[in-house]
Protein backbone atom coordinates (compact mmCIF):
# COMPACT_ATOMS: atom_id res chain seq x y z
CA UNK A 1 0.00 0.00 0.00
CA UNK A 2 2.60 2.39 0.63
CA UNK A 3 4.76 1.81 -2.34
CA UNK A 4 6.73 4.93 -2.15
CA UNK A 5 10.46 5.00 -3.48
CA UNK A 6 13.27 7.46 -1.44
CA UNK A 7 12.59 10.56 -2.63
CA UNK A 8 15.08 11.89 -5.34
CA UNK A 9 17.68 14.55 -4.93
CA UNK A 10 17.87 13.64 -1.53
CA UNK A 11 21.31 11.79 -1.46
CA UNK A 12 19.69 8.91 0.14
CA UNK A 13 20.93 5.41 -1.21
CA UNK A 14 18.12 4.34 -2.99
CA UNK A 15 16.98 0.85 -2.06
CA UNK A 16 17.85 -2.37 -4.19
CA UNK A 17 13.96 -2.78 -4.58
CA UNK A 18 13.13 0.68 -5.69
CA UNK A 19 13.22 -0.40 -9.69
CA UNK A 20 11.12 -3.42 -8.84
CA UNK A 21 8.48 -0.61 -6.68
CA UNK A 22 8.39 1.89 -9.34
CA UNK A 23 7.39 -0.84 -12.44
CA UNK A 24 4.68 -2.18 -9.95
CA UNK A 25 3.46 1.22 -9.36
CA UNK A 26 3.24 1.84 -12.98
CA UNK A 27 1.96 -1.67 -13.44
CA UNK A 28 -1.18 -0.83 -11.20
CA UNK A 29 -2.15 2.51 -12.64
CA UNK A 30 -1.64 0.71 -15.72
CA UNK A 31 -4.46 -2.11 -14.59
CA UNK A 32 -6.67 0.49 -13.58
CA UNK A 33 -6.78 2.75 -16.46
CA UNK A 34 -7.39 -0.09 -18.52
CA UNK A 35 -10.53 -0.89 -15.76
CA UNK A 36 -11.78 2.49 -16.42
CA UNK A 37 -11.56 2.99 -20.17
CA UNK A 38 -12.86 -0.92 -20.73
CA UNK A 39 -16.28 0.53 -20.64
CA UNK A 40 -15.28 3.44 -22.99
CA UNK A 41 -13.40 1.12 -25.71
CA UNK A 42 -17.05 -1.43 -25.84
CA UNK A 43 -18.58 2.12 -26.74
CA UNK A 44 -16.54 3.18 -28.67
CA UNK A 45 -15.92 0.42 -31.21
CA UNK A 46 -19.51 -0.58 -31.21
CA UNK A 47 -20.79 2.37 -31.99
CA UNK A 48 -18.28 3.20 -34.83
CA UNK A 49 -19.23 -0.45 -36.55
CA UNK A 50 -21.45 -1.14 -39.32
CA UNK A 51 -24.85 -1.88 -38.04
CA UNK A 52 -24.79 -5.32 -40.05
CA UNK A 53 -21.32 -6.43 -38.21
CA UNK A 54 -22.48 -5.61 -34.40
CA UNK A 55 -23.16 -7.90 -32.41
CA UNK A 56 -23.69 -8.28 -28.56
CA UNK A 57 -21.41 -11.39 -28.15
CA UNK A 58 -18.39 -10.05 -29.99
CA UNK A 59 -18.67 -6.61 -28.04
CA UNK A 60 -14.89 -6.34 -27.43
CA UNK A 61 -13.49 -7.41 -31.28
CA UNK A 62 -12.27 -5.20 -33.20
CA UNK A 63 -14.39 -3.54 -36.29
CA UNK A 64 -13.29 -4.51 -40.01
CA UNK A 65 -14.57 -1.44 -41.46
CA UNK A 66 -15.19 1.80 -39.64
CA UNK A 67 -18.58 3.16 -40.39
CA UNK A 68 -20.95 5.89 -38.99
CA UNK A 69 -24.23 4.46 -39.78
CA UNK A 70 -25.41 3.94 -35.97
CA UNK A 71 -25.27 7.76 -35.65
CA UNK A 72 -26.98 8.33 -38.46
CA UNK A 73 -29.46 5.80 -37.30
CA UNK A 74 -29.59 7.29 -33.96
CA UNK A 75 -29.13 10.96 -34.77
CA UNK A 76 -32.93 11.93 -35.97
CA UNK A 77 -34.48 10.11 -32.54
CA UNK A 78 -32.08 12.27 -29.94
CA UNK A 79 -31.89 15.34 -31.93
CA UNK A 80 -34.85 16.78 -30.04
CA UNK A 81 -33.71 15.85 -26.73
CA UNK A 82 -30.14 16.87 -27.31
CA UNK A 83 -32.04 20.53 -28.61
CA UNK A 84 -34.16 20.86 -25.12
CA UNK A 85 -30.92 19.96 -23.13
CA UNK A 86 -28.73 22.87 -25.03
CA UNK A 87 -31.42 25.19 -24.95
CA UNK A 88 -32.02 24.35 -20.90
CA UNK A 89 -28.64 23.71 -19.40
CA UNK A 90 -27.15 26.86 -21.02
CA UNK A 91 -29.59 29.46 -19.47
CA UNK A 92 -29.45 27.39 -16.57
CA UNK A 93 -25.68 27.68 -15.78
CA UNK A 94 -25.36 30.74 -16.88
CA UNK A 95 -28.16 32.74 -14.33
CA UNK A 96 -27.28 30.04 -11.74
CA UNK A 97 -23.69 31.54 -11.72
CA UNK A 98 -25.04 35.57 -12.00
CA UNK A 99 -27.04 34.97 -8.75
CA UNK A 100 -24.58 33.03 -7.20
CA UNK A 101 -21.88 35.43 -7.58
CA UNK A 102 -24.04 37.41 -6.01
CA UNK A 103 -24.50 35.32 -2.83
CA UNK A 104 -20.91 34.64 -2.49
CA UNK A 105 -20.17 38.71 -2.65
CA UNK A 106 -22.49 39.39 0.05
CA UNK A 107 -21.82 36.51 2.28
CA UNK A 108 -18.01 37.43 2.23
CA UNK A 109 -17.18 41.00 1.52
CA UNK A 110 -20.14 42.54 2.40
CA UNK A 111 -21.75 40.24 5.26
CA UNK A 112 -24.25 41.18 7.75
CA UNK A 113 -25.52 40.29 11.01
CA UNK A 114 -26.35 35.82 10.75
CA UNK A 115 -24.09 35.56 7.36
CA UNK A 116 -22.95 31.77 8.35
CA UNK A 117 -25.96 30.99 9.46
CA UNK A 118 -27.89 31.80 5.74
CA UNK A 119 -25.14 30.27 4.18
CA UNK A 120 -25.40 26.95 6.31
CA UNK A 121 -29.46 27.24 5.64
CA UNK A 122 -28.07 27.62 2.01
CA UNK A 123 -25.66 24.68 1.63
CA UNK A 124 -28.23 22.27 2.86
CA UNK A 125 -30.20 22.42 -0.15
CA UNK A 126 -27.27 20.90 -2.50
CA UNK A 127 -27.27 17.73 -0.02
CA UNK A 128 -31.05 17.19 0.17
CA UNK A 129 -32.21 13.90 -1.13
CA UNK A 130 -34.76 15.38 -3.81
CA UNK A 131 -37.38 12.93 -3.32
CA UNK A 132 -38.27 14.93 -0.57
CA UNK A 133 -39.42 17.97 -2.52
CA UNK A 134 -40.84 16.47 -5.78
CA UNK A 135 -44.11 15.93 -4.74
CA UNK A 136 -44.46 20.03 -3.93
CA UNK A 137 -42.46 20.81 -6.55
CA UNK A 138 -44.76 18.50 -8.61
CA UNK A 139 -47.67 20.57 -7.43
CA UNK A 140 -46.70 23.94 -7.47
CA UNK A 141 -45.50 23.53 -11.45
CA UNK A 142 -48.35 22.05 -12.23
CA UNK A 143 -50.40 24.45 -10.65
CA UNK A 144 -48.39 27.63 -11.76
CA UNK A 145 -48.44 25.98 -15.58
CA UNK A 146 -44.77 25.39 -15.25
CA UNK A 147 -44.89 22.21 -15.62
CA UNK A 148 -44.94 20.18 -19.22
CA UNK A 149 -41.82 23.01 -20.82
CA UNK A 150 -38.37 24.28 -20.31
CA UNK A 151 -39.24 27.37 -18.31
CA UNK A 152 -40.03 25.24 -15.40
CA UNK A 153 -37.06 22.78 -15.19
CA UNK A 154 -34.50 25.82 -16.24
CA UNK A 155 -36.46 27.10 -13.06
CA UNK A 156 -35.84 24.55 -10.61
CA UNK A 157 -31.99 24.00 -11.93
CA UNK A 158 -31.46 27.93 -11.53
CA UNK A 159 -33.19 27.39 -8.10
CA UNK A 160 -31.11 24.20 -6.80
CA UNK A 161 -27.46 24.73 -8.40
CA UNK A 162 -27.79 28.42 -6.52
CA UNK A 163 -26.03 26.25 -3.16
CA UNK A 164 -22.91 25.21 -5.04
CA UNK A 165 -22.61 28.20 -7.08
CA UNK A 166 -22.83 30.48 -3.78
CA UNK A 167 -20.42 28.15 -2.33
CA UNK A 168 -17.93 28.29 -5.15
CA UNK A 169 -17.93 32.19 -5.34
CA UNK A 170 -18.32 32.55 -1.38
CA UNK A 171 -14.61 30.57 -1.25
CA UNK A 172 -13.36 32.88 -4.36
CA UNK A 173 -14.28 36.09 -3.40
CA UNK A 174 -12.99 35.24 0.30
CA UNK A 175 -9.60 34.81 -1.22
CA UNK A 176 -9.41 38.52 -2.36
CA UNK A 177 -7.76 41.03 -0.44
CA UNK A 178 -10.40 43.06 1.82
CA UNK A 179 -8.38 46.69 1.21
CA UNK A 180 -9.85 46.00 -2.81
CA UNK A 181 -13.23 46.64 -1.43
CA UNK A 182 -11.88 49.02 1.70
CA UNK A 183 -11.09 50.98 -0.99
CA UNK A 184 -13.69 50.96 -3.61
CA UNK A 185 -15.96 51.87 0.06
CA UNK A 186 -13.69 55.01 0.58
CA UNK A 187 -14.19 55.93 -2.82
CA UNK A 188 -17.73 56.22 -1.92
CA UNK A 189 -18.63 52.97 -4.03
CA UNK A 190 -21.72 50.99 -3.28
CA UNK A 191 -22.52 47.49 -2.49
CA UNK A 192 -23.64 47.38 -6.11
CA UNK A 193 -20.97 49.35 -7.45
CA UNK A 194 -18.28 47.30 -5.52
CA UNK A 195 -19.94 44.04 -6.95
CA UNK A 196 -20.36 45.21 -10.56
CA UNK A 197 -16.80 46.93 -11.00
CA UNK A 198 -14.46 45.74 -8.63
CA UNK A 199 -15.87 42.10 -7.60
CA UNK A 200 -17.36 40.75 -10.76
CA UNK A 201 -14.06 41.96 -13.25
CA UNK A 202 -12.39 39.65 -11.15
CA UNK A 203 -14.19 36.86 -11.19
CA UNK A 204 -13.98 35.20 -14.53
CA UNK A 205 -12.10 32.47 -13.52
CA UNK A 206 -15.09 31.62 -10.51
CA UNK A 207 -17.57 31.99 -13.52
CA UNK A 208 -15.99 28.89 -15.61
CA UNK A 209 -15.82 26.92 -12.60
CA UNK A 210 -19.82 27.49 -11.42
CA UNK A 211 -20.72 27.73 -15.15
CA UNK A 212 -19.14 24.45 -15.55
CA UNK A 213 -20.35 22.50 -12.84
CA UNK A 214 -23.98 23.68 -13.53
CA UNK A 215 -23.57 23.12 -17.01
CA UNK A 216 -22.86 19.12 -16.18
CA UNK A 217 -25.08 18.93 -13.35
CA UNK A 218 -28.16 20.20 -16.07
CA UNK A 219 -27.37 18.32 -18.55
CA UNK A 220 -26.49 15.25 -16.51
CA UNK A 221 -30.02 15.71 -14.65
CA UNK A 222 -32.61 12.74 -15.06
CA UNK A 223 -34.96 13.04 -11.84
CA UNK A 224 -36.02 16.85 -12.43
CA UNK A 225 -36.64 16.30 -16.25
CA UNK A 226 -38.82 13.54 -16.42
CA UNK A 227 -40.91 14.84 -13.77
CA UNK A 228 -41.33 18.15 -15.10
CA UNK A 229 -41.15 17.78 -19.09
CA UNK A 230 -43.81 16.53 -21.55
CA UNK A 231 -42.37 14.19 -24.64
CA UNK A 232 -41.38 17.29 -27.01
CA UNK A 233 -39.37 18.95 -24.24
CA UNK A 234 -37.40 16.01 -22.62
CA UNK A 235 -34.18 16.49 -22.14
CA UNK A 236 -31.35 14.05 -23.65
CA UNK A 237 -31.28 12.40 -20.58
CA UNK A 238 -35.38 11.26 -20.82
CA UNK A 239 -34.97 11.03 -24.47
CA UNK A 240 -31.82 8.57 -23.78
CA UNK A 241 -33.52 6.40 -21.22
CA UNK A 242 -36.57 5.74 -23.26
CA UNK A 243 -34.60 5.37 -27.00
CA UNK A 244 -31.45 3.31 -25.43
CA UNK A 245 -33.42 1.85 -21.74
CA UNK A 246 -34.24 -1.59 -23.00
CA UNK A 247 -32.48 -4.60 -23.74
CA UNK A 248 -35.02 -4.81 -26.40
CA UNK A 249 -33.19 -1.73 -28.51
CA UNK A 250 -30.28 -3.36 -30.73
CA UNK A 251 -26.75 -3.01 -29.24
CA UNK A 252 -25.41 -0.55 -31.66
CA UNK A 253 -27.97 1.88 -31.28
CA UNK A 254 -27.53 2.32 -27.56
CA UNK A 255 -24.16 2.66 -27.80
CA UNK A 256 -24.16 4.97 -30.35
CA UNK A 257 -26.88 6.93 -28.51
CA UNK A 258 -25.20 6.73 -25.10
CA UNK A 259 -21.85 8.58 -27.02
CA UNK A 260 -23.73 10.96 -28.48
CA UNK A 261 -25.62 11.91 -25.17
CA UNK A 262 -22.53 12.38 -23.46
CA UNK A 263 -20.66 14.05 -25.84
CA UNK A 264 -21.00 17.69 -24.65
CA UNK A 265 -19.78 17.25 -21.26
CA UNK A 266 -17.01 14.65 -22.12
CA UNK A 267 -15.84 17.69 -24.53
CA UNK A 268 -16.04 20.40 -21.65
CA UNK A 269 -14.21 17.64 -19.68
CA UNK A 270 -11.68 17.72 -22.04
CA UNK A 271 -11.11 20.94 -23.10
CA UNK A 272 -12.06 22.82 -19.81
CA UNK A 273 -10.67 19.60 -16.81
CA UNK A 274 -8.98 22.24 -14.89
CA UNK A 275 -12.05 23.92 -14.05
CA UNK A 276 -13.94 20.63 -13.89
CA UNK A 277 -11.70 19.53 -10.93
CA UNK A 278 -12.02 22.70 -9.26
CA UNK A 279 -15.82 22.55 -9.05
CA UNK A 280 -15.31 19.11 -7.61
CA UNK A 281 -13.23 20.07 -4.81
CA UNK A 282 -15.82 22.91 -3.84
CA UNK A 283 -18.55 20.48 -4.00
CA UNK A 284 -16.57 18.76 -0.80
CA UNK A 285 -16.82 21.98 0.90
CA UNK A 286 -13.19 22.63 0.38
CA UNK A 287 -12.11 25.94 -1.40
CA UNK B 1 -30.15 52.82 11.28
CA UNK B 2 -26.32 53.13 10.25
CA UNK B 3 -25.58 49.58 10.85
CA UNK B 4 -28.33 48.46 8.59
CA UNK B 5 -27.68 51.19 5.83
CA UNK B 6 -24.28 49.43 6.14
CA UNK B 7 -25.76 45.89 5.01
CA UNK B 8 -29.35 46.24 4.06
CA UNK B 9 -28.16 46.68 0.64
CA UNK B 10 -26.06 43.44 0.78
CA UNK B 11 -29.38 41.21 2.29
CA UNK B 12 -31.48 43.05 -0.41
CA UNK B 13 -29.30 41.84 -3.20
CA UNK B 14 -28.95 38.08 -1.85
CA UNK B 15 -32.83 38.07 -0.98
CA UNK B 16 -34.31 37.09 -4.22
CA UNK B 17 -32.13 33.70 -3.65
CA UNK B 18 -33.04 33.37 -0.12
CA UNK B 19 -36.43 33.55 -0.71
CA UNK B 20 -36.28 31.19 -3.48
CA UNK B 21 -34.28 28.55 -1.16
CA UNK B 22 -36.20 29.11 1.42
CA UNK B 23 -39.49 28.12 -0.39
CA UNK B 24 -37.86 25.32 -2.89
CA UNK B 25 -35.69 23.56 -0.22
CA UNK B 26 -37.28 24.42 2.97
CA UNK B 27 -40.98 24.99 2.28
CA UNK B 28 -41.27 21.68 0.30
CA UNK B 29 -39.48 19.41 2.46
CA UNK B 30 -41.52 21.16 5.34
CA UNK B 31 -44.92 20.65 2.68
CA UNK B 32 -43.78 17.02 2.03
CA UNK B 33 -43.86 16.23 5.46
CA UNK B 34 -47.21 17.47 5.52
CA UNK B 35 -48.38 15.26 2.90
CA UNK B 36 -46.64 11.90 4.57
CA UNK B 37 -48.83 12.15 7.51
CA UNK B 38 -51.99 12.66 5.04
CA UNK B 39 -54.32 10.16 3.42
CA UNK B 40 -53.60 11.11 -0.13
CA UNK B 41 -53.99 8.31 -2.85
CA UNK B 42 -55.05 9.45 -6.20
CA UNK B 43 -55.31 12.66 -8.37
CA UNK B 44 -57.01 14.57 -5.85
CA UNK B 45 -54.63 15.77 -2.96
CA UNK B 46 -56.14 14.77 0.85
CA UNK B 47 -55.33 17.29 3.14
CA UNK B 48 -56.72 15.12 6.61
CA UNK B 49 -54.36 14.23 8.80
CA UNK B 50 -53.69 10.59 10.16
CA UNK B 51 -50.64 11.12 11.84
CA UNK B 52 -47.79 8.67 11.20
CA UNK B 53 -50.11 5.97 9.50
CA UNK B 54 -48.01 6.41 6.70
CA UNK B 55 -44.65 5.53 8.37
CA UNK B 56 -46.50 2.74 10.35
CA UNK B 57 -47.79 1.22 7.56
CA UNK B 58 -44.24 0.97 5.52
CA UNK B 59 -42.88 -0.77 8.47
CA UNK B 60 -45.15 -3.67 7.55
CA UNK B 61 -44.56 -2.96 3.94
CA UNK B 62 -42.48 -6.25 2.49
CA UNK B 63 -41.16 -4.53 -0.25
CA UNK B 64 -39.74 -1.41 1.87
CA UNK B 65 -38.56 -3.76 5.11
CA UNK B 66 -37.30 -6.86 3.32
CA UNK B 67 -36.26 -5.33 0.01
CA UNK B 68 -35.53 -1.34 -0.08
CA UNK B 69 -33.58 -1.02 2.84
CA UNK B 70 -31.17 -4.16 3.36
CA UNK B 71 -30.45 -3.18 -0.49
CA UNK B 72 -29.58 0.04 0.40
CA UNK B 73 -27.46 -0.78 3.21
CA UNK B 74 -25.84 -3.48 1.68
CA UNK B 75 -25.36 -1.05 -1.65
CA UNK B 76 -24.31 1.32 1.10
CA UNK B 77 -21.67 -0.37 1.91
CA UNK B 78 -20.15 -1.77 -0.95
CA UNK B 79 -20.22 1.55 -3.40
CA UNK B 80 -18.58 3.89 -0.01
CA UNK B 81 -15.86 1.37 1.31
CA UNK B 82 -15.52 -0.16 -2.49
CA UNK B 83 -14.76 3.25 -3.61
CA UNK B 84 -12.79 4.01 -0.72
CA UNK B 85 -10.32 1.74 -0.69
CA UNK B 86 -9.64 2.40 -4.28
CA UNK B 87 -9.81 6.13 -4.53
CA UNK B 88 -7.01 5.93 -1.63
CA UNK B 89 -4.57 3.23 -3.54
CA UNK B 90 -4.85 5.74 -6.56
CA UNK B 91 -4.12 8.58 -4.87
CA UNK B 92 -1.21 6.43 -2.88
CA UNK B 93 0.10 5.74 -6.58
CA UNK B 94 0.19 9.05 -8.37
CA UNK B 95 0.93 11.04 -4.37
CA UNK B 96 4.86 11.08 -5.08
CA UNK B 97 4.45 11.74 -8.80
CA UNK B 98 5.07 9.41 -12.21
CA UNK B 99 5.42 10.23 -15.45
CA UNK B 100 2.02 11.02 -17.23
CA UNK B 101 0.46 11.86 -14.05
CA UNK B 102 -1.95 13.68 -15.51
CA UNK B 103 -3.29 11.07 -18.16
CA UNK B 104 -3.62 9.11 -15.83
CA UNK B 105 -5.94 11.23 -13.07
CA UNK B 106 -7.96 12.20 -16.50
CA UNK B 107 -8.60 8.80 -17.35
CA UNK B 108 -9.76 7.63 -13.79
CA UNK B 109 -12.11 10.95 -13.56
CA UNK B 110 -13.59 11.25 -16.69
CA UNK B 111 -16.66 9.03 -16.05
CA UNK B 112 -17.88 11.39 -13.63
CA UNK B 113 -18.62 13.74 -16.42
CA UNK B 114 -20.85 11.49 -18.13
CA UNK B 115 -24.48 10.90 -16.59
CA UNK B 116 -25.77 8.38 -14.43
CA UNK B 117 -28.40 7.34 -17.75
CA UNK B 118 -25.68 6.91 -19.98
CA UNK B 119 -23.35 4.74 -17.15
CA UNK B 120 -26.45 2.36 -16.68
CA UNK B 121 -27.29 1.53 -20.31
CA UNK B 122 -23.24 1.49 -21.09
CA UNK B 123 -22.89 -1.08 -17.98
CA UNK B 124 -25.89 -2.98 -18.23
CA UNK B 125 -24.72 -4.24 -21.62
CA UNK B 126 -21.34 -5.05 -20.01
CA UNK B 127 -23.09 -7.46 -17.14
CA UNK B 128 -24.32 -9.09 -19.65
CA UNK B 129 -25.62 -12.76 -18.85
CA UNK B 130 -25.38 -14.37 -21.86
CA UNK B 131 -24.17 -18.29 -21.11
CA UNK B 132 -22.25 -21.12 -23.42
CA UNK B 133 -21.24 -19.52 -26.62
CA UNK B 134 -23.30 -16.14 -25.99
CA UNK B 135 -21.36 -15.33 -23.36
CA UNK B 136 -20.47 -11.07 -23.92
CA UNK B 137 -19.48 -8.74 -21.23
CA UNK B 138 -17.45 -8.37 -18.43
CA UNK B 139 -17.90 -12.51 -18.03
CA UNK B 140 -16.56 -13.04 -21.83
CA UNK B 141 -13.69 -10.60 -19.98
CA UNK B 142 -12.85 -12.85 -17.16
CA UNK B 143 -13.42 -16.05 -19.33
CA UNK B 144 -10.92 -14.59 -21.66
CA UNK B 145 -8.41 -14.41 -19.04
CA UNK B 146 -8.74 -17.98 -17.25
CA UNK B 147 -10.65 -16.30 -14.27
CA UNK B 148 -13.97 -18.56 -15.28
CA UNK B 149 -15.42 -19.05 -12.10
CA UNK B 150 -15.78 -15.42 -11.33
CA UNK B 151 -18.50 -15.48 -13.65
CA UNK B 152 -21.15 -13.64 -12.06
CA UNK B 153 -24.99 -12.81 -12.93
CA UNK B 154 -24.43 -9.48 -11.40
CA UNK B 155 -27.11 -7.38 -11.05
CA UNK B 156 -29.21 -10.16 -12.28
CA UNK B 157 -28.43 -12.75 -9.69
CA UNK B 158 -30.80 -14.14 -7.27
CA UNK B 159 -28.15 -13.64 -4.13
CA UNK B 160 -29.01 -10.84 -1.95
CA UNK B 161 -26.22 -9.33 -2.94
CA UNK B 162 -27.15 -8.72 -6.48
CA UNK B 163 -27.43 -4.69 -5.91
CA UNK B 164 -23.73 -4.63 -4.78
CA UNK B 165 -23.26 -5.26 -8.16
CA UNK B 166 -24.43 -1.91 -9.16
CA UNK B 167 -22.04 -0.28 -6.81
CA UNK B 168 -19.03 -1.15 -9.88
CA UNK B 169 -21.06 1.44 -12.17
CA UNK B 170 -21.38 3.66 -9.03
CA UNK B 171 -17.55 3.45 -8.18
CA UNK B 172 -16.42 3.33 -11.81
CA UNK B 173 -17.90 6.30 -11.81
CA UNK B 174 -17.01 8.26 -8.50
CA UNK B 175 -13.75 6.57 -7.67
CA UNK B 176 -12.07 9.00 -9.45
CA UNK B 177 -13.11 12.17 -7.72
CA UNK B 178 -12.59 10.52 -4.12
CA UNK B 179 -9.06 9.93 -5.55
CA UNK B 180 -8.70 13.41 -6.30
CA UNK B 181 -9.84 14.54 -2.73
CA UNK B 182 -6.94 12.06 -0.93
CA UNK B 183 -4.63 13.50 -3.48
CA UNK B 184 -5.47 16.94 -2.52
CA UNK B 185 -5.31 16.15 0.79
CA UNK B 186 -1.80 14.45 0.63
CA UNK B 187 -0.26 17.33 -1.79
CA UNK B 188 -1.65 19.83 1.42
CA UNK B 189 1.10 18.00 3.97
CA UNK B 190 3.83 20.33 4.09
CA UNK B 191 6.88 18.84 2.83
CA UNK B 192 8.74 20.01 5.61
CA UNK B 193 7.17 18.28 7.88
CA UNK B 194 7.59 14.90 6.38
CA UNK B 195 11.31 15.99 5.43
CA UNK B 196 11.51 16.28 9.27
CA UNK B 197 10.40 12.97 10.06
CA UNK B 198 12.80 11.70 7.56
CA UNK B 199 15.89 13.41 8.99
CA UNK B 200 14.89 11.83 12.23
CA UNK B 201 15.27 8.34 11.00
CA UNK B 202 11.70 7.65 9.62
CA UNK B 203 11.34 5.20 6.75
CA UNK B 204 8.85 6.24 4.19
CA UNK B 205 6.07 3.79 5.30
CA UNK B 206 6.39 5.43 8.38
CA UNK B 207 6.60 8.80 7.38
CA UNK B 208 2.96 8.33 5.39
CA UNK B 209 1.76 6.53 8.63
CA UNK B 210 2.83 9.05 11.12
CA UNK B 211 2.97 12.14 9.48
CA UNK B 212 0.80 12.14 6.35
CA UNK B 213 -2.22 9.83 7.61
CA UNK B 214 -3.56 11.89 10.73
CA UNK B 215 -3.99 14.68 7.90
CA UNK B 216 -6.16 13.09 6.23
CA UNK B 217 -8.78 12.41 8.67
CA UNK B 218 -10.93 15.38 7.66
CA UNK B 219 -10.52 14.32 3.64
CA UNK B 220 -12.05 10.98 4.46
CA UNK B 221 -14.50 12.52 6.65
CA UNK B 222 -15.80 14.50 3.55
CA UNK B 223 -15.44 11.75 1.43
CA UNK B 224 -17.59 9.55 3.29
CA UNK B 225 -20.01 11.91 3.70
CA UNK B 226 -20.38 13.07 0.15
CA UNK B 227 -20.44 9.19 -1.31
CA UNK B 228 -23.30 7.86 1.42
CA UNK B 229 -25.51 10.69 0.57
CA UNK B 230 -24.99 10.26 -3.08
CA UNK B 231 -25.61 6.38 -2.27
CA UNK B 232 -29.06 7.40 -0.30
CA UNK B 233 -30.41 9.45 -2.80
CA UNK B 234 -29.37 8.17 -6.19
CA UNK B 235 -32.28 6.58 -8.34
CA UNK B 236 -31.12 7.48 -12.49
CA UNK B 237 -28.63 4.59 -12.31
CA UNK B 238 -30.98 1.80 -10.56
CA UNK B 239 -34.45 2.87 -12.81
CA UNK B 240 -32.14 2.92 -16.12
CA UNK B 241 -30.03 -0.41 -15.10
CA UNK B 242 -33.36 -2.67 -14.80
CA UNK B 243 -36.25 -0.65 -12.72
CA UNK B 244 -38.50 -3.63 -12.62
CA UNK B 245 -35.76 -5.88 -10.70
CA UNK B 246 -36.86 -5.78 -7.24
CA UNK B 247 -33.29 -7.30 -5.93
CA UNK B 248 -32.03 -3.58 -6.67
CA UNK B 249 -35.20 -1.97 -5.40
CA UNK B 250 -34.44 1.06 -3.76
CA UNK B 251 -36.42 3.54 -1.38
CA UNK B 252 -35.63 6.37 -3.98
CA UNK B 253 -36.94 4.10 -6.22
CA UNK B 254 -40.20 2.89 -3.99
CA UNK B 255 -40.52 6.24 -3.65
CA UNK B 256 -41.09 7.26 -7.48
CA UNK B 257 -42.65 4.50 -8.30
CA UNK B 258 -45.42 4.65 -5.67
CA UNK B 259 -46.12 8.24 -5.99
CA UNK B 260 -45.95 8.91 -9.56
CA UNK B 261 -46.96 5.07 -11.18
CA UNK B 262 -49.25 4.61 -8.09
CA UNK B 263 -50.80 7.41 -7.28
CA UNK B 264 -49.88 6.38 -3.48
CA UNK B 265 -48.44 10.47 -2.66
CA UNK B 266 -48.96 10.08 1.20
CA UNK B 267 -46.27 6.54 1.18
CA UNK B 268 -44.43 8.20 -1.62
CA UNK B 269 -44.06 11.50 1.03
CA UNK B 270 -43.34 9.17 3.79
CA UNK B 271 -40.57 7.51 2.42
CA UNK B 272 -38.87 10.36 0.74
CA UNK B 273 -39.39 11.91 4.28
CA UNK B 274 -37.02 8.98 5.52
CA UNK B 275 -34.81 9.81 2.91
CA UNK B 276 -34.25 13.03 4.05
CA UNK B 277 -33.71 11.96 7.65
CA UNK B 278 -31.13 9.43 6.81
CA UNK B 279 -29.04 12.14 4.50
CA UNK B 280 -29.79 14.96 7.50
CA UNK B 281 -27.84 13.03 10.00
CA UNK B 282 -24.86 12.72 8.44
CA UNK B 283 -25.00 16.18 6.68
CA UNK B 284 -26.30 18.65 9.39
CA UNK B 285 -23.08 17.39 11.68
CA UNK B 286 -20.92 18.00 8.36
CA UNK B 287 -21.76 21.63 7.49
CA UNK B 288 -22.01 22.82 11.26
CA UNK B 289 -18.40 21.02 11.34
CA UNK B 290 -17.01 22.73 8.53
CA UNK B 291 -18.42 26.15 8.76
CA UNK B 292 -17.49 26.47 12.38
CA UNK B 293 -13.95 25.09 10.87
CA UNK B 294 -14.06 27.92 8.81
CA UNK B 295 -14.64 30.46 11.10
CA UNK B 296 -12.03 28.96 13.22
CA UNK B 297 -9.08 29.93 10.55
Amino acid sequence: MTAVPPARGHGRIRSPWANYVTTARYLALFALACFFLMPVYALLITALKSPSEVSVVRMWQWPHALSLDNFAIVWPKLREGFTNSVLMALPASVLSSLLGAANGFVLSKWRFPGADFAFALILFGMFIPYQAVLIPMFQVMSYSGLRGGLYGLILVHVIYGLPITTLIFRSYFAGISEELIEAAKVDGAGMLRTFVFVALPIAPPAFAVAMIWQFTSAWNDFLFGVLLTNKDRWPITVALNNIAGSQAVPFNEAMASALLACLPTLLVYVLLGRFFMRGLMAGALKG
Amino acid sequence: MRRLRAWGPGLLLIAPSLVALAVFVYGFLGWNIRVSMSSWRGLAPAHDFVGLDNYVALLGDVRFTHYDVPNIAIFTLVFVIGSLVVGFVMAVLLDRGVTGENVFRSVYLFPMAISFIATAIIWRWLMDNGGGESTTGINQLLADAGLESWRSDWFKSSSRWAIAAIALPAGWSLTGYVMSLFLAGMRGVPEELREAARVDGASEPRVFWHVVRPMLLPVLMSAVVILTHISLKTFDLFYAMDQKNIKIDTPALYMWFTTFDGGFYARGAAIATLLLLGVATIIVPYIWYSVREERRK
